[in-house]
This record gives C-alpha cells, sequence and structure tokens, in this order.
C-alpha cells in the first residue's frame, strides 16, 4: 500500500502508525512565531516554564511580518518582547527588515522537501509548494512546540485534484487558483491535504505553486502540494477539472471563493488597489504588474499600494528595473511585509472604499470597512489604470 | 476532576432566517485590529465584535452560555484570541458540524470544549434546536440531551487526545505529565 505524500511526510516524523484519521505525535524540524502570536508564545512560555530553555534554539524562529517596522506603540512592544527573548535563549530573528517568514523561510533553506514547520501563521501551509509540510498553529500550539519540538495532528485524508487543459495567456496562476477555489469550495478539501497534479499545474513555477498553495487555507484545506500522485495510496476522493482557455478571475466580496469571470464585474468603479502578500508577493507577481503598467500611469485619485514579499524579493525588484516601472507609474511600493492584508504598515479601506487586491482574503472587514475584490497582479494593475475593473487584454 | 460532560442555555448563531451562520472566520470572531492584545481577561470585550447583528454579544451571553455555530466556524487565521475571547467570557463549549483546522487545534489545546454535530444543522433548520434552550453533552459516549424537550441527538465524540488534554485542562499541563526525553 502506496502513502500520500502528507502521510508519507508525517511518518518519517513519528513513531506512531500512520493513517488517515490517526492522531501522532510528530517531530517538528522548525518551529517560528511572528510578531503577531509572537508575544503571546513568549508569556505563555515564560508563565509554563520559567527560565527553561527552548528544545533546540537552532531550529527555533521568529519572524517579523506583521506591522514592519512597528506603526504602533503596542506592537513595538511586543515585537522587543520577542527581541528580548530571543536574545535570552539564543534564537535568531528574522526583523522587521526580513519580510513575509513563510517566503523567508523558503528562501533560507529552512523549509525543505519532506520536512516539518510550523508557527503563527495560517497561510504557513504555503509551505507544501516545496513539499514541505507546514502548518499553521496558535500560540499555545507553538509555546508548545518551542519547549518539547513536538506536536500532536490528525492525519488528514487526502484530495487529489487532477487539473487539465492550458489557460489563456491572459490567465495566471492566481486566475488558475481562484478557480480552483470556485470549484472546491470550503466544503471538497475541508480538513484535508491536497494533492494537485495535472498539465495545468505541474509546470507552475515556484512563485506559481505558492499562489495555489497559499489559497488552500481559503479552500479549509490542511496542506495543498503540487506533486505526482501515487497510483497505490489511498485517496478520500478525486477531482477533475479543465481550465482549458481559462481567462481571468476576480472573488467579488465577501469571500474569496465568490469567484467568477473577470468580464462580469468590468467597469465596475475601484479606488485603490494592492499588489503583494504570502499569495503575490514574489518577484514575477511584480514583473506581470510592470507588464501591464509600463508607460502608463494609474489614474488620478486612484492609490495602488505594492509590498515585496521579502528583501529579497526588494532586491530583484531594484536590479531588474521593476521597481522603476512601478514607481513611475504612480505606485507606492513600500518596504516587505504582510502589510495589506490586515491591519499592519500599509493602512486599511475606509467605509466607502473598493480595493482590488492580490491577496488572498476579502472577508468583510478584514482589510478595514471598504469593499476588497481578490484577482492577479495583472487585473490589479489594469484596473488601477483606469479606476475599474477590467482584465489587462481589454486596457 | 473535570467532569465528563458539559451542560448549559443554548445561544444559537443564527441568521434573519434563522439558519446557522455558516463560514465565520477569525477576524469575524476576533478583529486583526485587536491583535497586540496578548491578556486573556481583556478579550471577551472584542468577542464577535466584526459580526453583523452579533457585536452585543459580549454584553448578551451569559457564563456558562453554550454556542451553537454553523459550519467551517473559525476558518481563517491562526490567533489564540478567537479561542481565548470565549473563554474569557466563560464559554461553557462551542458546538457546530465543524471548524476550521487551526481554530479546533487551538480550542483543543486550551482544553476548551469544542464538540461536533453532523445533525447540527437539520436541528437548527427545523427549530429544534433554539436558544435558551438547556443542553448536556456527554465528551466520551457522544449524546447530547436538550432537558427542556426532551431530545436527543448525537455529536462526536472526543479524541483521546482532546479529552486528555481536556481534563489536564490544557496542553501543558498534558505535556508536564510525560517523562521527557
Amino acid at each position: 500500500m502506496g502513502k500520500t505524500l502528507i502521510e508519507q511526510i508525517i511518518q518519517s516524523h513519528t513513531h506512531d502508525e500512520v493513517a488517515p484519521g490517526k492522531i501522532v505525535w510528530m517531530d517538528l524540524d522548525i518551529r517560528s512565531a511572528r510578531d503577531f502570536g509572537g508575544p503571546n508564545v513568549v508569556k505563555n512560555f515564560e508563565r509554563e516554564y520559567g527560565d527553561d530553555s527552548v528544545k533546540d534554539k537552532t531550529k527555533t524562529f521568529f519572524t517579523f511580518d506583521l506591522c514592519v517596522p512597528a506603526c504602533t506603540l503596542k506592537y513595538a512592544d511586543n515585537q522587543q518582547m520577542c527581541r528580548d527573548f530571543a536574545r535570552k535563549h539564543g534564537i535568531k530573528v528574522f526583523d522587521v527588515d526580513q519580510g513575509i517568514g513563510s517566503h523567508v523561510l523558503i528562501e533560507e533553506g529552512l523549509a525543505l522537501a519532506g520536512t516539518t514547520v510550523v508557527g503563527t501563521d495560517s497561510h504557513l501551509n504555503i509551505l507544501g509548494a516545496v513539499n514541505c509540510f507546514g502548518q499553521g498553529m496558535g500560540d499555545v500550539d507553538i509555546t508548545f512546540a518551542f519547549k518539547t519540538g513536538k506536536t500532536w495532528f490528525e492525519v488528514p485524508e487526502t484530495l487529489r485534484v487532477k487539473v487539465d487543459g492550458t489557460i489563456s495567456s491572459a490567465a495566471s496562476a492566481k486566475d488558475l487558483t481562484l478557480y480552483i477555489l470556485k470549484r472546491l469550495g470550503t466544503q471538497m478539501a475541508a480538513l484535508k491535504a491536497v494533492e494537485f497534479y495535472g498539465e495545468a499545474v505541474k509546470n507552475l513555477s515556484l512563485a506559481g505553486r505558492i499562489t495555489l498553495c497559499s489559497m488552500v487555507t481559503e479552500m479549509a484545506g490542511i496542506i495543498g502540494f503540487v506533486t505526482d500522485v501515487d497510483e497505490n495510496a489511498a485517496y478520500a476522493d478525486s477531482v477533475v477539472l479543465d481550465v482549458t482557455g481559462l481567462t481571468p478571475q476576480i472573488a467579488a466580496p465577501s469571500s474569496p471563493e465568490n469567484v467568477f469571470d473577470v468580464s462580469e464585474f468590468k467597469g465596475t468603479d475601484i479606488h485603490s488597489g494592492f499588489i503583494g502578500s504570502c499569495t503575490n508577493g514574489r518577484t514575477e507577481d511584480f514583473a506581470a504588474a510592470a507588464r501591464v503598467l509600463e508607460g502608463r500611469k494609474i489614474k488620478e485619485g486612484v492609490m495602488l499600494k505594492v509590498v515585496p514579499a521579502t528583501r529579497s524579493v526588494y532586491q530583484d525588484l531594484l536590479s531588474q528595473g521593476i521597481l522603476e516601472i512601478l514607481f513611475s507609474s504612480g505606485a507606492i511600493v513600500s518596504n516587505p511585509g504582510c502589510g495589506g492584508c490586515a491591519e499592519g504598515h500599509i493602512g486599511l479601506t475606509g467605509e466607502g472604499e473598493v480595493q482590488i487586491s492580490t491577496g488572498n482574503r476579502n472577508f468583510a472587514g478584514k482589510q478595514g470597512k471598504g469593499q476588497t475584490y481578490l484577482a492577479s497582479p495583472e487585473v490589479v494593475a489594469a484596473s488601477c489604470v483606469v479606476g475599474r475593473i477590467i482584465g489587462p487584454e481589454d486596457l | 476532576m473535570t467532569e465528563s460532560s458539559v451542560s448549559g442555555k443554548i445561544i444559537v448563531l443564527s441568521d434573519a432566517k434563522g439558519h446557522l451562520i455558516e463560514n465565520i472566520d477569525t477576524d469575524q470572531i476576533f478583529h486583526n485590529a485587536h491583535l497586540h492584545i496578548t491578556e486573556v481577561d481583556k478579550m471577551g470585550t472584542y468577542a464577535f465584535g466584526n459580526l453583523e447583528n452579533w457585536k452585543d454579544f459580549p454584553q448578551k451571553s451569559s457564563p456558562g452560555d453554550i454556542l451553537v455555530v454553523g459550519r467551517n466556524f473559525g476558518a481563517g487565521s491562526s490567533r489564540q484570541q478567537a479561542v481565548d475571547c470565549f473563554e474569557c467570557l466563560q464559554i461553557g463549549a462551542i458546538l457546530s458540524p465543524s471548524f476550521g483546522a487551526i481554530y479546533f487545534r487551538n480550542a483543543v489545546n486550551s482544553g476548551f470544549p469544542v464538540l461536533r454535530s453532523l445533525e447540527l444543522t437539520q436541528l437548527v433548520d427545523e427549530k429544534k434546536l433554539e436558544t435558551g434552550d438547556d443542553i448536556r453533552m456527554h465528551f466520551i459516549s457522544g449524546k447530547a440531551h436538550i432537558s427542556n424537550k426532551s431530545l436527543s441527538f448525537n455529536i462526536l465524540p472526543m479524541s483521546d487526545v482532546q479529552y486528555e488534554i481536556y481534563r489536564a485542562e490544557g496542553l501543558y499541563n498534558y505535556g508536564k505529565t510525560w517523562n521527557q526525553d
């Protein structure tokens, strides 16, 4: 009997027998905490374990990415609390200059294929993009992981999703992702691992896999991988999708699976745009936006916020001339981090504001009182040029 | 020793038509604007602070109340505060057809009873389960009883791990019972 990828990874980290539905105790290769959740971890740790050391300081990290550099006194205090704890315990901090923790873990070679990584980030399952079992957890779990290097986990069932066909030239990995989310909703992948395979996903770049795997969270799944399926393994269910000719997609307020063809919302006024997030914050996402914006200006009165995922991406934007194009078009380019998806360092939407975003969530109130549409970098860039929702091919 | 059941008055989180509200995410439960708060005793006041028509929940609920909610409750962020805020209000338990994966773990680890029933949506739709009903739920047998209506239905029994962590009153105490290698 074969094993699905999640079963293989978990089995290599536990002495317990691995089978779907079974709860096992699993060794964790990397445990991390952000400036959100991290301060709670520090407080929990000191309350529960006093001056005890963490299980292994070389496997324990802080990654600051939510409010970077701190824009409120409380975040400044919280980050400093984590830094003090880190110094005391000899833990490395990827500080406020470094960008989104999950991406930093990939770039630094800490999240590797076949390893297990946890942290206080619900999109840490993004690490499925490199066949790593990443999992977001709350601060109690992470405190316990800092101390013991272990966690309990219910082995999920695996859903396999074959994605056939070739998307249209105007569509991107984000459109593919939104379409898959539309089809799977929040039920079909709920509490399952997902293995994506087939023509439409097998050649996705790392950035494309990151986009797809990041939104398995919005499908209510545990994690997604792009992998070859094991015909001898037991899958809970199989889905086959055909994306031939898929055109740009958009998720309308206020849920990510509320997905339509962009053409259905063409002409809807927007006031602001955001390109970035763990879902669309890689160099090729900004390069795609730059191809739309080169030689064009963002419409007067429209604000486009751009946030690279990491410092390394930021450097690419500089060295490849992408930053120049974005700047010249009128975009606001900030330092790397999670800004744009939650209350962080680049602001929120006001009442009546309509935003188009490359993020992964558009729940009511998440980014403020305005409304949020989710789309690809190309669609966001094009929409900001005309101040209305539009696909790049119609610009 | 802690009980192997929980009882209390039900609050059904329903919409205007009386159906369970589904997919309530962590930003509706405990908005990201308050994530900097690290003290549990200050979190209750923000519970459902971003859920339309339920923003007065902290005033409406009483200690020991049991929340009945729609499927995929607690989708979204990993924030522990979305569990802690209910502990702060001394909510007795949350019953749902299903929970977001991280949310469920967070509650289990806090020793807070989160219970699932596949019959729940229908029971609410048929108004067999209503706000104000008195419920008792048994963690091991998986039986639930509404005493004021002589109604019984099934919940999913707690797993061994969930029940052991619950009995230890949280993951930390549970872990301290281990022989650390």
